[in-house]
């Protein structure tokens, strides 16, 4: 394995063009491959085609974990790249390293390139921002969870697909239906700590964490064992040991079987679009995702899942001024608006939102307004801001196998999350020590 | 008798041993020494600070129930590969070495697994039993059993142990076969001619001359289920469901890799290098003393 890396390595090496001296050369390591790999490198191009005086050269560094590693392993040797990809769960990691990183509204007020910090969405940019309200990363892609309906496995169901499925008590009720029709999968999800923790208690208004979900200090607990997250959870467990809801893996397994149609629900990020709207065979639907009628204050606006540019130290002031260009040329109005159309990640600016609204486009494709909808109704509060909490990587992994005690029927689904809870503040407590 | 040669001086000696301990330091020593310098600290993962620790961070480890937890799930996982690789790969070498025509091909055969990495045996054998797709879970489903290693913990633990074990079997058979190979024939004849049918012989004279290469290979194979197997269960189960595949090397590539905490990891690693150093001793100090060179 070690030697087909080094040999990826070399070859990776010796293919990254060799660009015009004249010009300021800018590296920018990301994360996305396939159809999102081509739209990042076209905009790269377009960037790239804009202007003579820099030039970026994008490379692909593996999945999200993968480039987060390579560019903390690279800033270690010295060879750190100017921008660097970070998901969001690597948010903390990435703020509590100062010295590595240069944060972006610095960046952009050096460089004098065009930046309207106000320009962007704030539920969006609030992820990323201080709680001073400065930028410190550029929001790339962000999505955030939604509902996808099978009509048609509804319809074979004898439920209608027309059916309301706002709230968590409906959809428990069509879940009822659907397997009394004889659906074998009612429900799946993918990402089940993002959405049926993370997103469930900034949607109803209870805090996933203290201090703000982090935001306001590292010294912060886990609170996801509140009541109303233990009751979600009870639920989904009780509908698990029914046959319900199905659980195929911690990642997004469960799309596999929604697009193939073999599910008649699915919670699953908005981004998943792409992906269903080229592969499904039968008749789907975008619906919010649902929320328990009565619980918090429900609905407050769902959170992102997605990455960010990070800027990292230690390169030239000439190149930094390149990085300011490519960054604003990022947030324009049409490339953020092309973005959003062709990916489902949602627009980053309220002008791409209006944009791509004049352009028709919701109406040509109903449902992809959804997610821009959820997350921007409501002015966002400290539980809905998002989550900065440090090794979270790491606290997923422990939530994920909790949750797998909850849905196996080994554990209760307070047992579970006081369990997350205890191993999870543990880690807290050495990232802050590691961060002191 | 035994007899020894002798060197005249020290330098060409050094001369010769020089390479192997050169690499032995560079390779061997050197990220040791700094595994265990690094366990005393938590640093940030951008080596801008850490902070000493001391024993804190074995300290961290042994009041975690799940990390204890790891140990109990690798010793399951080392015997299980280990005997999965070890009792197929001496029966297929005990059949085909009793063919006279064609084990040439049998054996060429049975080598290749063993050019499949690990991480892509994982995908394989992850294929294979895909609870929507997979071929074998699909077979199952229709005997009635339902196959599902995604929630349940000992059927995981089953399929990463066969997809580790899998191109270990080529591995242990070519050992197998060659020693076979090296039984004198005249032995084994004259037990035939004493009337000691097959199995008879196979137990009382065959089994105890393989006996070298069987401990060597349960050394090798007990190594490498500790160590080398982490591709497979980082593609096919990544530890869970639960913790029930979670053995003490993913661990150290998941907190070190995954999770940036690298003070745990490379504590989690010199635990590791203690535990299998005591284990080759264990080895070497009893099973040993039964195997007949």
């Amino acid at each position: 394995m070690k030697k087909s890396l080094i040999g990826a390595l070399a070859v990776s090496t010796m293919m990254t063009p060799i660009a015009a001296f004249a010009q300021t050369e800018v590296q920018f390591w990301h994360a996305f491959t396939g159809r999102l790999g081509e739209l990042v490198k076209q905009q790269v191009a377009d960037f790239n085609a804009s202007q003579g005086d820099y030039t970026i050269v994008e490379s692909h560094k593996g999945n999200y974990s993968e480039t987060l590693n390579s560019g903390i392993a690279a800033f270690r040797a010295g060879e750190q790249p100017h921008i660097l990809m970070v998901f969001e769960v690597g948010t903390a990691t990435m703020m509590a390293a100062p010295g590595a990183t240069r944060p972006v509204y610095e960046v952009m007020a050096q460089s004098g390139a065009k930046f309207d910090p106000d320009a962007y969405i704030g539920a969006v940019k609030g992820y990323y921002t201080t709680t001073d309200g400065d930028m410190l990363s550029l929001p790339f892609n962000s999505s955030t969870p939604v509902l996808w309906v099978n009509r048609d496995a509804m319809e074979a169901a004898g439920v209608d697909p027309d059916t309301d499925l706002s709230t968590w008590q409906n959809v428990g009720a069509t879940l009822d239906a659907l397997k009394a029709g004889g659906e074998e999968c009612p429900l799946v999800t993918a990402w089940q700590s993002w959405i049926h923790l993370e997103n469930f208690s900034a949607y109803h208004d209870v805090p996933f964490a203290s201090k703000d979900n982090g935001f306001a200090g590292t010294d912060t607990e886990l609170m996801l064992n509140g009541a109303a997250q233990v009751a979600h959870l009870t639920a989904m467990g009780e509908w698990a040991a029914d046959g319900k809801f199905i659980y195929t893996g911690r990642r997004n397994e469960g799309g596999a079987n929604f697009r193939a149609g073999d599910c008649a629900l699915f919670t699953e990020s908005s981004a998943g679009y792409a992906g269903i709207s080229s592969e499904a065979e039968f008749k789907f639907d975008v619906r919010p995702l649902p929320y328990w009628e009565g619980v918090g204050n429900s609905p407050q606006n769902t959170i992102i899942g997605g990455a960010s540019l990070w800027v990292m130290e230690g390169h030239e002031d000439a190149e930094y001024k390149g990085v300011g260009e490519f960054l604003s040329f990022l947030s324009s109005s049409d490339v953020q608006a092309a973005w959003h159309q062709n990916t489902g990640y949602l627009p980053i600016t309220a002008e791409a939102g209006e944009a791509t609204k004049m352009a028709g486009f919701y109406e040509q494709n109903p449902g992809t307004d959804i997610a821009v909808i959820q997350m921007t109704a409501k002015e966002p509060t400290a539980n809905s801001k998002g989550l900065r909490l440090g090794s979270f990587d790491q606290i997923r992994g422990i939530i994920d196998e909790e949750l797998e005690g909850i849905w196996s029927g080994d554990k209760t689904a307070q047992e579970a999350m006081d369990s997350a809870k205890e191993r999870g503040d543990a880690l807290l407590r050495r990232f802050e020590a590691a961060n002191r | 008798m035994e007899k020894r040669v002798t060197f005249r001086g020290w330098l060409l000696p050094l001369l010769l041993i020089a390479p192997q301990v050169v690499i032995s330091l560079v390779f061997f020593f050197y990220p040791a020494g700094q595994a265990i310098w690094q366990s005393l600290f938590i640093p940030d993962p951008f080596g801008l600070s850490s902070q000493y620790v001391g024993i804190g961070n074995f300290e961290y480890l042994f009041g975690d129930r799940f990390y204890l937890a790891a140990f109990g799930t690798t010793a399951v996982f080392s015997i299980l590969v280990t005997l999965c690789s070890m009792i197929p790969a001496l029966f297929l070498a005990v059949v085909a070495d009793r063919l006279i025509k064609g084990s040439g091909v049998y054996r060429t055969l049975l080598i290749w697994p063993y050019a499949v990495a690990p991480a892509v045996a994982g995908v394989l054998w992850l294929f294979m039993f895909n609870t929507r797709v997979g071929v074998i879970s699909w077979y199952l489903g229709t005997l009635g059993y339902d196959w599902n290693h995604v929630l349940n913990g000992g059927e995981a633990m089953g399929l990463v142990v066969v997809a580790s074990a899998w191109g270990r079997i080529s591995y242990n058979f070519l050992f197998f076969f060659a020693a076979l190979q090296a039984v004198p024939r005249s032995v084994i004849e004259a037990a035939a001619i004493d009337g000691a049918r097959f199995w008879r012989r196979f137990w009382t004279m065959v089994l105890p001359l393989l006996s070298p290469t069987t401990f060597f290979l349960l050394v090798v194979n007990i190594v490498y289920s500790f160590f080398e197997t982490f591709g497979v269960i980082h593609t096919i189960t990544a530890g869970g469901p639960q913790q029930s595949t979670t053995i003490l090397v993913y661990k150290v590539f998941s907190d070190g890799f995954v999770g940036q905490d690298l003070g745990s990891s490379s504590a989690q690693s010199v635990v590791l290098l203690f535990v299998v150093g005591a284990l080759t001793i264990i080895q070497f100090k009893f099973i040993e003393k039964r195997v007949h060179y």
